[in-house]
Parts: structure tokens; sequence; C-alpha cells
């Protein structure tokens, strides 16, 4: 398991676990990022932080130290599943 | 336009970025009125919508949310309105979701959510246009009989496809009343509502909402207890109960409402959406530039910098144009008038010039909130406060700190309008607290008057171009600890995380745009409007009483070669020095004699605060060369450089040296002597608690900072 923030630009992960006291990972699970999930960190930006992660059809950015609570298993290739098959 | 409040009322509630309130506008035609929510600086839109059939009804556009949970001032709101909690508000009778087609799951779980509520419901599948071009194909009829028979609608505000079947919806919706399916909860957890649910009536006498109970059981914060006024030590044990059990049931009572709602909408949605791309390939593909590590703060730079030459350079002239507009006014009236110097002087100085005093920030508000209206839009404005993030975070501020910020160093009034793009409340009042502190154009006459006047002459253009880059920095010195402090120790705000979406990319609509600019220049008239006229006419009125009608012949018989204009400016500076501003003046003095402020300095600070600038004219009436001198006078200079004290340990000593010219400019830089901008900063913070605070703040600090330049340097020169 590494944390989300640890990802690599364009590598794929899915969600194992996430800490649903803190309401970053509250405001997350609302936009259905929920553990099984696979989801993509698709770049940083240019300071490094923000990152921006692609999960069920969207884009969202999330701080670093706000992203350390979610913990993905990295799949190396994994493509992101298509909104067809998430739903 | 009469009051919608015979109509019956409708919700329309959806997710950000899902066009929404292009649908509002839409359906409304624009006849809408905004407000504010009773004690929240949640705006409330609402409008006429005309459905057909002699059916009419009120349309209220609540702000854009994800959940239910009440986490943010927004959230709490809409949970309010659709509860019936809001004071003078009536409940709706029937809600619009409006949802992304493109993104039906995450959509519909605030859908799901309300459903909890027992209102009648119809659901706008907005964005069909875009879902097609995608290749998604969704069955609305079996959504619909899936949920339970409400009416579904696909639509494309933006082209305006649809409209006229959403209007027949919501007529539809109010005559059955058809409500959503609501979800099937395990056992366990219904369970555990009821436990609750018992427990709220035998403690307060209420029967709370289903919706409520969830509220109770799931958030951490504590605003639904708080609105049934049920105590923490009456609900502490029976809650902490119900989640026992829900967790004996296997799940995490934080996690498990997003769990179970978004298990059930993927049984709902299998089969209805089929066909389709990854995701929208295009933004992607401008977000590869956009946000490229060299090119994405390049092409932001050159946005921004734009967008600054606009609202600095580019808003001079209708500003001009404004000013010359009340120059000619008072060139008619005061004519006129003539018989009557108070009234004339009133209308002139103090009516004429209170509306332009107002009127003279529309262009800079116009242009901002026309690129504001086109960034977020377009979806820029997400990136541009994901690129900027980091520079932001780390003083409890957001990337969305910065368009504010920048507009600032124009002027803070659209500076402070435009902090209502950031929707953390904590970072928008602390970023409201800093755009103050920037240094805007009216505070360069001031600059320049002194540097031109003082430093140049005595230290050269170097030091001049030295001094005048300091002091527009010396404002950001203090504004990012001021930011730091707030949002660490001062504000007891709950932060927002900052998850933002970044939307798909998109045309702007120009009517959008354009009713979003004309939106917020009428409601900064109505409310800041008015307050800044009030101060025009107070400071008017204390520069103008007590009138002594003899002083003109009095200065004539004393000094009968003097020319009748020479005669009118002293009568003038006479006139300045024996009002109540004057003697005020005189009084307060001594507070500033640390700064080495004379009377004409501290009448000078006191009189411009209906704007900075105005000290640059009090000085020239104050020093007889008449209050048409500008920031160029090479009379005012001389006036002011041949001034000496005349009394007092430093008598026959120049008033303005280098340490008071510099303790004056810092003074400037750093004080809110700004009637406008505390009159925005208390419409933006909704109430004028926080325009006090900033006020009181920034004027001491500006006078600590002040008499330290002024004591170290007077020891130094």
């Amino acid at each position: 398991m590494t944390p989300l923030s640890q990802l690599l630009p364009g590598q794929y992960g899915k969600l194992v676990s996430l800490s649903p006291e803190r309401a970053v990972d509250q405001r997350l699970m609302a936009l259905g990022l929920l553990p099984g999930m696979v989801l993509k960190l698709v770049r940083r930006a240019p300071l490094g932080d923000p990152i921006a992660v692609e999960f069920g059809g969207q884009t969202v950015s999330l701080r670093m130290a706000e992203a350390e609570s979610l913990w993905v298993d990295v799949a190396a290739d994994c493509p992101i599943q298509k909104p067809k098959s998430t739903l | 336009m009469s009051s919608l409040r015979h109509l019956p009322m409708v919700a329309l509630v959806g997710n950000p970025n899902t066009g929404k309130s292009t649908l509002f506008n839409a359906l409304t035609g624009l006849r809408q009125r905004v407000g504010n929510y009773p004690g929240v600086t949640v705006a409330r839109k609402s409008g006429q919508c005309d459905c057909g059939e002699g059916v009419k009804v009120e349309l209220i556009d609540l702000p854009g949310l994800y959940s239910l949970s009440a986490a943010s001032p927004d959230e709490q709101i809409v949970i309010d309105v659709l509860s019936g909690h809001v004071a003078q508000e009536r409940r709706p009778e029937a809600i619009v979701v409006v949802a992304d087609a493109t993104n039906l799951l995450r959509n519909l779980f605030i859908a799901s959510q309300l459903a909890e509520l027992g209102l009648p419901m119809a659901i706008v599948l907005n964005q069909a246009d875009v879902a097609e071009k995608q290749g998604l194909k969704i069955d609305t009829d079996l959504l619909s009989k899936r949920l339970g028979g409400i009416p579904v609608v696909l639509t494309s505000a933006w082209k305006g496809e649809g409209i006229s079947q959403v209007r027949k919806a919501i007529a539809t919706v109010l005559k059955q009343k058809t409500l959503m399916t609501q979800m099937v909860w395990p056992v366990e957890l219904k369970e555990a509502f009821g436990k609750i649910a018992e427990k709220v009536q035998t403690d307060t006498r209420q029967t709370p909402l289903v919706a409520s109970l969830q509220r109770l059981l799931f958030d951490t914060a504590p605003n639904a207890a708080e609105r049934l006024h049920w105590p923490i030590h009456q609900r502490e044990g029976v809650i902490r109960e119900a989640r026992d059990q829900v967790r004996r049931a296997g799940y995490n009572p934080l996690a498990a409402e997003p769990l179970i709602h978004y298990a059930h909408l993927r049984k709902i949605l299998d089969g209805v959406v089929s066909g389709g791309l990854a995701r929208a390939l295009r933004s992607a593909a401008v977000d590869r530039i956009l946000l490229h590590r060299v090119a994405g703060p390049f092409i932001f730079t050159s946005i921004m910098l734009g967008l600054f030459a606009s609202v600095f350079w580019l808003a001079k002239f209708p500003m001009e144009w404004i000013q010359a507009g009340v120059d000619a006014l008072k060139g008619v009236a005061a004519p006129a008038l003539v018989q009557y110097p108070m009234l004339q002087s009133l209308i002139a100085d103090g009516v004429i010039a209170g509306v332009g005093a107002f009127l003279v920030f529309l262009p800079q508000i116009l242009i901002l909130f026309f690129f504001i209206g086109i960034l977020e839009d377009s979806g820029y404005m997400a990136r541009a406060a994901f690129i900027m993030d980091r520079l932001f975070s780390w003083c409890g501020l957001n990337g969305k700190s910065f368009v504010p910020l920048l507009s600032g160093f124009a002027c803070a009034i659209p500076g402070l309008l435009s902090t209502r793009t950031i929707e953390d409340p904590k970072a928008r009042l602390a970023t409201a607290f800093a755009v103050p502190f920037m240094s805007c154009s009216a505070r360069f006459p001031v600059y320049a008057l002194m540097c031109a006047a003082f430093i140049g002459p005595l230290y050269g253009p170097g030091w001049e171009s030295i001094v005048m880059v300091g002091m527009h920095l010396i404002g950001l010195l203090f504004a990012v600890p001021t930011a730091f402090v707030l949002t660490r120790f001062v504000l007891r705000i709950r932060p927002q995380p900052f998850v933002l979406e970044l939307p798909r990319y998109q045309l702007p609509k120009p009517r959008d745009v354009l009713w979003r600019m004309w939106q917020n220049a009428a409601e900064f008239i109505s409310k800041a409007g008015t307050v800044i006229f009030a101060i025009t006419i107070i400071v008017w009125a204390l520069c103008y009483f007590p009138q002594n009608t003899q002083l003109a012949d009095k200065i004539r018989a004393e000094n009968p070669t003097l020319s009748a204009n020479e005669v009118q400016l002293r009568a003038q500076a006479a006139g300045i020095e024996q009002s109540w501003m004057g003697r005020f003046g005189k009084a307060v003095q001594p507070i500033f004699d640390p700064c080495g402020f004379d009377w004409k300095i501290t009448v000078g600070v006191l009189a411009s605060f209906p704007a900075r600038e105005v000290i640059v004219s009090t000085l020239g009436i104050t020093y007889s060369i008449g209050q048409d001198a500008e920031a160029d006078s090479q009379d005012l200079r001389q006036a002011m450089q041949q001034a000496k004290w005349t009394e007092g340990e430093r008598v026959g000593k120049p008033i303005f040296s280098l340490a008071a010219v510099l303790a004056l400019m810092v003074f400037f830089a750093l004080c809110s002597q700004c009637g406008p901008t505390i009159a925005t900063l208390a419409q933006e913070s909704g109430g004028w608690k926080w325009a006090a605070a900033s006020f009181f703040y920034m004027t001491f600090l500006a006078w600590v900072m002040a008499v330290i330049v002024y004591q170290v340097v007077i020891r130094l020169t």
C-alpha cells in the first residue's frame, strides 16, 4: 500500500482505505471516491502541490497534506474504468 | 417587480459545474432578484418561471453542492431552506435536481440524499449535448420508472434545448406531487434512526424529518442538533449508541451514507446509461498545455496580467468619464444655486460628489466580473487556483485568493467583491482581510506627491523609485502574516478541505457572463453604494459646518491688497480650519504627533475617509492652493516644502521632514482610511463586525508603523 500522494503522474491505483473522520475524505466519498475505486494521479501542479486526481469520470484537485490519509494499491498500467463499468 | 410570494416556490438544486445557473437564467428569463439569506453571506437568487398552462412559480437557485453533509454554510443553507428552517422563507413545494448527464452517478448522489426530505422532485439531466458527443445514451424513461415515476428531462441549457420540457416537468411535479423512491436502508440503520427520533421527541417535543435524523447520525458537525435546539448532554449518549449499532452492522458510521447511497445508485443506473468514452478527452488535452509545468504558469501569468491591466488601466477611461460627468453636473448645479451657498455646497460637494464616489467604482467592478465570469464559466478559474494554491496554502488562504489580491492592487472594492469566488468561508474572510493591504491606485497620488515634492528633489529619482516600489510592497509584507495569524488563531470557522473539481472546459455563455457582471454591480450600488454616499455627505457636513460667512470679509479687511481669488482661497483654508473637521483634527493631532503629523496633515487624513486621494485636495485647501490641486501641482509642492512648525519644540523646523514624509506614506500604505472599502467589507462579510475589526486593526498598525518610522528616521537624520 502506498499513500496516494506518492503515486507518479500517470500512475493508476486502487483505493484501499481512507479516514472517514477527516473532512477531506468525507468530501471525496461524497464525490464517489470509495474503497475499491480505481484512480489515477493525472499530474502535479507546477509547484509540486496540489495534485490532480482522476476517478469516476471526474478530475479533482487535492492538496498533498490532505491526500495523505488515502492509501492505494499501485497498479502499474491499470486502465481507468470506463463510466459504464463504474456505474 | 412585484413580490413572488403568492406563487408556489420551487428550488433548483445540484452539483457545481452542472450548468445550473445557465438553466436558471433560461427558465426565469432574467426576471430575477438577488438578496441574502438572513445572517449568512450566501446569496439568495430567485426569479419567476412561467411553466405554461397558467402555472407560474417562484424558482430559487440554491448554491451548488455535492452533499447535504452540512460542512459548509452553502450546504447548511440548502438543508435549512429545503426543510423550512429559514426565517422569512417558505419551504419549497418541489425540488428540481440539475444533474450533469455525463456523470450521472455522482450527480444523483445529492438527489438520493434529497429524496429523504419527502418533497416532490423532478430531475433535469443537463449538458445532454456533451453526453451525446461522448457517445453516452441515457434511457430517461427507465430512469424515471426506477425513481418512482418522477419527471426526468434531458436538456442542454447552454444551447437552450429542452427548456420547455423543464417548464412542463415543473408543472407536472406541482400537480402530481410525485416523490422520488427512497432508498431502502439496511435494517440496523433504520433502527439507529428510530432510536435517535425517539430521543429527539422526548427531549425537544419535535418530530424531526428523516433527513435530520441522518444528519444527526452521520455528520461530525453539530449543525443539525443545533437546529433542533438539542443540547449535547442530551444527545451525546444516544448518538454514540446509534453509531455503535451502525458499526456492529459492519459500517463505519462516518462512511455508511455514501457507501449505501452509491451502491443503491449503481443498481438504479444499471442499464440506464450505455456507451461512452472514458471521459472528456478534449479537456485532458487542453490541460496538458494549460497545466504544463512550464507553459502553464506562463499562460497563467499572461492571463492575469491581461486581467490586471484591464482593471487598472482600461477602467481608467470610463472612470474619467464618470468624473467628468460629475464635474459637469457640479458646473451646472453650482451657478444655479449661487444665492444659497450652503445648498450649493451640499449639492455640489455633498450629493453629486457622493453619487460620483460610488459610481466611480463601477467600471472596475464590471470589468473584473467580466473576466471572472469568463474564467469561471470556461473552467479556467479552477485551474488557476490549482496552479497558485501552493503559494497561498501555507498562510491559510488558497489558490482562489489570487484574483482578489491581484485586483486589490488596482482597487480594494472589486478585489473584495471577487472574494465571493472563494468557497471556503474561512479563506474567504481571511482574503477579504488581506485585500485592503494591497497598495491600491488611490494611494498612488499620495506617494506621487510626497516623492515628487520631497524624495526626488533631495535624493534624486533613484531613491524616488525605490521608495515608490517599497510602498507598494509594504502592504503585502503585512497582509501575509495577518492572514496567517487570522486563519491559525483568530477565526473560529471550520476550514473547508481544498477539494476542487477541475471541470470540463466550456465556452462561456455571453448572457450568463453579462448577467453576473450586472448583478454584482447592482448589489454593490444598492448595498455599499448607499453607505458610501452617506459617508460622503457626513464628511462634507463635518468640513462645512459651522460656516462663518464673515471669514472672507475679515481676510479682505486685514489684507486689502489681496486679489479676490486669493481672498477666496484663504477663506476656504480658514473655513476648514474652524469647521468641525478642523477642530476635530486639531483635537486629535496629539495622537498623530509622534508620527510627525501637524493638524493640517491630520485633517487631510481624516477628511480623506470617503476616498484616499482626497487628501491631496484637502491639503490643497488647507495650504490655500484651492481644492483643485493635483499630485503634480507645483504650488502645492512649494507650499508644503515651505511649511514650518509654528509652535512646540519643533518651531521653525520644516513640517515635511524626511521622517514625516516617510511616516505619512507608510501610514497611508497600511491604514484603512477608505470608507468604500469598509462599506464593501461589511457587505461581503455579512455585517459590521469584521469591517470594524479591519478598520481598527489597520489603523492601529498604520499608526504604530508610522510612529516607528518617524522616530527612527528623525534620530538618524
